[in-house]
């Protein structure tokens, strides 16, 4: 191979990590400065340039003059997690019955369900959150975390069965065939024999669903007020005054750690190929 | 057969209804109220005629929000297509420090658009941001980046292209790891070059996944609202507002809930037709370009 193609490579890495850490950096070092160290010039190295303090830090975990984000992350956490984990069985279940069998509804065969399944990801949050309220408000769930776990299901299950009907699909017929002749349910073959071998599926499914869940801000910023209150919503709050830019950089970076740790697990998934089988 | 039946609905049957149930009832709800004048002195459910869809053909602002997000996600879509596919090239070869660069590069999609345009915020401030700071050491004057409709529109498509390139990367590199070795192998052969080698080999056989890739990214940016809100709140004026971003203001904001109904089902059409042509364009575009080989 020719050397200049080589460069190029180099030189466009190097340019592109470079502009993905930046806003990484100043909010790493950010966190760590003072009034005086935001205010005047800019600054960029610790020691150096400013005296580092974990004052931001301090205030983020309910330090005085601060705001307390362990609630926040709380109810994020609950809420991600249920409604990944209602998405996914949802998900998973619809996926496999339009895997293995043939529907018909009215004029919609299995590809037009499955269409109207992922469709819904067209759907603004904007457009769906004015109904949203109404809906939520007759049962008096605005302002729960119920209430922001069902409409978040709404918003993961089209992911989900994306994901599981093509996962589904290359998992060969045989193995379910093979249990329901020893004498399984098609449930029973779905949990024992189907399930057991989904892991890579299903852990790409539950990735999504739970970046998606836990970077949702729309829903909560319109749906959940002062009871409960998502992490996202906090930090933006937290940029709404004039903004002390060391606890906005520390909020920042305390709710992006768990999409942090994700992110090294996609990474996992995909040099072992399970991610190919998606885009096929 | 009743059984087996029986087992088809259990399976389909609770998602298909959760999901209907939660999306049919609010779209039934945008389509009344979108011809009431529903708002916030009287949350009333009447019937106007329409009045709302005449106003709204005058609302020169949602007008231009529509062209906004038109450059916008265009243009956002197109350079993230571009950096993402030869970034997933870069990566794909043997690289020092191959795993790092991958996991480093997949980050930004997957951090909380909200969170990060909030920092972003922080980097394109005027005076003490470190865009503007490192800007003025290789001797260039200030740039009002949020304050300027010109500028406000490079920070926010800056923002959105560093935000999604790496989704562009990612479904690249998975279309990459996926294809078979004999075509390149092929090449070699014909001892074609590497440019030669990526137009008639790698190209079309990504065509399927190129279209896909950027289906998806148009259709997740045409909802673009979250990071206009905390970046520029649609402004200066009204320069950068989009549709998602317009209707937050008449529908939540001012509480206009019939006339944003209005809006939400234009803006929903708009949507839905302008991607089902692009797509079709697309879809044919990358077909030739597959036949071609």
């Amino acid at each position: 191979m020719s050397r200049w193609p080589r460069r190029a490579q180099y030189l466009l890495l190097i340019v592109w990590a470079v502009f993905t850490a930046m806003p990484f950096l100043w909010a790493i070092t950010t966190s760590f400065k003072d009034v005086n160290a935001v205010q005047g010039h800019v600054t960029y190295v610790p020691w150096l340039e400013f005296e580092p303090t974990l004052e931001a830090w301090r205030q983020i975990f309910g330090g005085a003059g601060g705001v307390n984000l362990v609630g926040p992350f709380v109810n994020s956490l609950i809420i991600t997690v249920c409604a990944s984990a209602i998405a996914i069985v949802l998900g998973a279940l619809a996926a496999y019955g339009l895997s293995r069998f043939r529907y018909r509804i009215g004029p919609a065969k299995n590809k037009d369900i499955v269409f109207f399944f992922v469709s819904q990801r067209i759907m603004p949050p904007v457009v769906l959150v004015i109904p949203f309220f109404f809906l939520l408000q007759m049962p008096g769930l605005l302002d729960t975390r119920l209430g922001l776990i069902i409409v978040t299901v709404a918003l993961l299950l089209p992911i989900a069965v994306w994901v599981m009907v093509d996962f589904f699909d290359n998992i060969p017929r045989e193995i379910d065939e093979m249990a329901m002749l020893e004498g399984c349910t098609p449930m029973q073959a779905f949990l024992r024999a189907i399930v057991p071998n989904s892991a890579p599926g299903l852990t790409v499914a539950a990735m999504f669903c739970a970046v998606f869940g836990w970077n949702d801000f729309f829903f909560a910023f319109r749906l959940t007020f002062t009871q409960v209150q998502t992490l996202p919503q906090a930090v933006v709050a937290l940029n709404s005054s004039i903004p002390p830019w060391w606890t906005l950089s520390a909020a920042a970076l305390f709710g992006i750690i768990p999409l942090l740790v994700l992110a090294v697990l996609v990474e996992r998934y995909l040099s072992k190929g399970n991610l190919a089988g998606a885009v096929r | 057969m009743t059984a087996l039946r029986r087992y088809k609905v259990l399976f389909l049957a609770p998602g298909l209804l959760t999901l209907f149930l939660i999306i049919i009832f609010p779209l039934l709800f945008t389509v009344r109220v979108a011809f009431s004048s529903w708002n916030v002195a009287s949350p009333q459910m009447d019937w106007n005629a329409g009045a709302n869809f005449v106003r709204m053909v005058h609302d020169g602002r949602f007008w231009s929000s529509v062209l906004h997000l038109v450059v916008l996600a265009g243009g956002t879509v197109l350079v993230e297509y571009v950096i993402g596919f030869a970034l997933a090239l870069a990566v794909w070869r043997e690289v020092r420090g191959r795993r790092l660069l991958r996991v480093l590069f997949l980050v930004p999609m997957m951090t909380t658009p909200v969170v990060m345009a909030a920092v972003w915020q922080m980097m394109f401030h005027e005076s003490l941001g470190p865009v503007n700071d490192l800007l003025g050491r290789i001797g260039i004057a200030p740039v009002p980046w949020l304050t300027s409709p010109g500028p406000a529109y490079v920070a926010l498509m800056t923002v959105e292209i560093w935000q999604w390139t790496p989704f562009m990367m990612l479904l690249m590199l998975a279309g990459l790891l996926s294809l078979p070795r004999e075509p390149f192998m092929a090449a070699a052969i014909d001892g074609a070059g590497p440019l030669r080698t990526f137009r008639r080999v790698t190209f079309p056989l990504l065509a399927p996944v190129s279209v896909t890739a950027l289906i998806i990214r148009l259709i997740e940016a045409s909802k673009m609202s979250d990071t206009v809100y905390v970046l520029t709140s649609g402004g200066p004026g009204s320069a950068t507002e989009t549709p998602g971003y317009y209707l937050y203001i008449r529908g939540l904001k001012e509480q206009q809930t019939g006339y944003a109904g209005s809006l939400s089902l234009t803006y929903l059409v708009l949507m839905i037709v302008a991607l089902t042509i692009i797509s079709a364009l697309l879809v044919r575009a990358f077909r030739s370009q597959e036949e071609l080989r």
